[in-house]
């Protein structure tokens, strides 16, 4: 399998380890000329949402990518990716271009950013996920779903009372870090 | 989450939207920057609470803050007002000469400067979680960032080289924790992500620096003293995602308006560098 890593600021590196560790063939996205490559996964890493957004659109990879998801490539993304992705972003800041009222638009989740606090606010705790019991999940600064807001939306892990892992349709996407247990 | 990021310093609301806006994955907050506190001479401290606090409300991505190296009383209160970072910093006027806070204490993350290897591990060892280059802040001049930048990698390609049964003198001589030269050993980086600081002006300094082996980069006076702050800043945050691409670097680099004049580093009286080792 071959995976394209969005590498333009954030985790990259351990998303990178991880699909490796999966067995897959990962290579970097940093420009448009990376996505001339096949590929069958594209992974969105954590990092900052309001960084990684405007680089997607001042290196000209927003438009080109969103297609590519349109048309059925499966996401895998954490954290800023999953930000990256939602329909609506709940944010009560003020809104301009790197924070605007969603990026992809095409998960249909709402989601708050740093809905667990500052920095200060990073845990990890334990519980199913997708099948799996006791799974290890560590949430860095990490952002909540606050809504679902399609009934095909199917929830893989809770946390709280609010879903933490999603999928929908051609994609899967964490509030949590999924790729820093193959390191932690 | 830093990662491949460019974390800027600012002294004002209004100028960390100004570095949100340009794409930086963090800012520091601080009552003057550090080529100011360099003119300004005196002793230096952590910023006033109220002043950071304003700038953790003015944006959403994480705020650093600095207090004075060994005052540990200075990171509870940056720890009380939920700061994301504390830096731990030469820039400030060192608080005790002789030890480091023992960051292992803390629940907030640190971030250290180091000028080589043993530096580097020995703040690790007391619990920093992120490293930066000490450069020489407020310079503008980005020698002796590459200085430390240079010597920390290969100090440690020199580590990976080592028999395993060398370590215990590699440990000694560096005067750092044998299970983090271990590490270094086997895994040839450092345990926490490291950044490259001080001196930090051009996008054609921020790629210099990632070549080098920096994951990120902190940019200190370099934008807000320079002619066209919100473009140089936008400018350095790409350098740092495609610093391998020249022609984008070249693109990048056009019209930014003046740089900061800067001073060079053997020019100056006050060598920070030289505070807590």
């Amino acid at each position: 399998m071959r995976v394209g890593v969005l590498a333009v600021q954030g985790a990259f590196a351990e998303m990178e380890a991880y699909w490796r560790e999966e067995g897959a063939d990962v290579f970097e996205i940093r420009q448009l000329a990376d996505l001339d490559r096949d590929m069958d996964l594209l992974a969105l890493p954590g990092g900052e949402s309001t960084v990684q957004g405007k680089l997607l659109k001042d290196l000209g990879l927003f438009e080109p990518i969103k297609k590519l998801i349109d048309g059925g490539l499966p996401v895998f993304a954490t954290c800023a990716g999953l930000i990256l992705l939602a329909e609506k972003i709940d944010d009560p800041g003020r809104r301009d271009d790197t924070r605007p009222e969603k990026w992809f638009g095409v998960l249909p989740v709402a989601v708050k950013r740093n809905a667990y606090g500052r920095q200060l606010g990073s845990f990890t705790t334990r519980g199913d996920f997708d099948g799996k019991h006791d799974f290890p999940m560590t949430f860095i600064r990490a952002p909540a779903i606050t809504g679902v807001l399609s009934p095909d939306v199917e929830e893989l892990s809770t946390f709280e009372g609010r879903p933490t892992s999603v999928r929908w349709r051609n994609i899967t996407a964490f509030t949590w870090h999924p790729e820093l247990n193959a390191t932690a | 989450m830093l990662k491949g990021g460019v974390i800027m310093d600012v002294t004002t609301p209004e100028q960390a939207k100004i570095a949100e806006q340009a794409g930086a994955c963090a800012v520091m907050a601080l009552e003057r920057i550090p080529a100011d506190i360099r003119a300004a001479g005196g002793v230096s401290r952590m910023s006033d609470p109220a002043m950071i606090k304003g700038i953790q409300n003015a944006v959403s991505i994480p705020v650093m803050a600095k207090c004075r190296i060994g005052h540990i009383a200075e990171a509870r209160i940056l720890e009380a007002i939920e700061i994301d970072y504390i830096d731990e910093s030469e820039v400030l006027s060192p608080a005790d000469d002789v030890r480091h806070i023992d960051k292992t204490k803390f629940n907030v993350p640190f971030v250290c400067g180091a000028r080589d290897l043993g530096e580097a591990l020995r703040r690790i060892g007391e619990g920093a979680t992120m490293i930066r280059t000490k450069g020489e802040p407020g310079t503008g001049d980005v020698v002796q960032a590459v200085r430390h930048m240079r010597k920390m990698q290969s100090e440690i390609r020199k580590v990976v080289s080592l028999r395993e049964d060398e370590l215990y003198e590699a440990a000694k001589e560096l005067a750092a924790p044998l299970d983090l030269v271990k590490y270094v050993h086997e895994n040839g980086k450092l345990p926490v992500v490291n950044f490259a600081a001080g001196g930090v002006a051009t996008p054609a300094d921020a790629a210099l620096m990632m070549e080098l082996g920096a994951e990120g980069v902190f940019v200190g006076s370099g934008i807000f003293k320079s002619g066209d702050p919100a473009k140089r800043a936008a400018a350095i945050v790409q350098a740092v995602t495609n610093w391998q691409d020249s022609k984008l670097l070249a693109k990048l680099s056009e019209n930014l308006g003046p740089a900061m004049v800067g001073i060079n580093a053997d020019e100056i009286e006050t060598i920070m560098e030289e505070r807590g080792k």
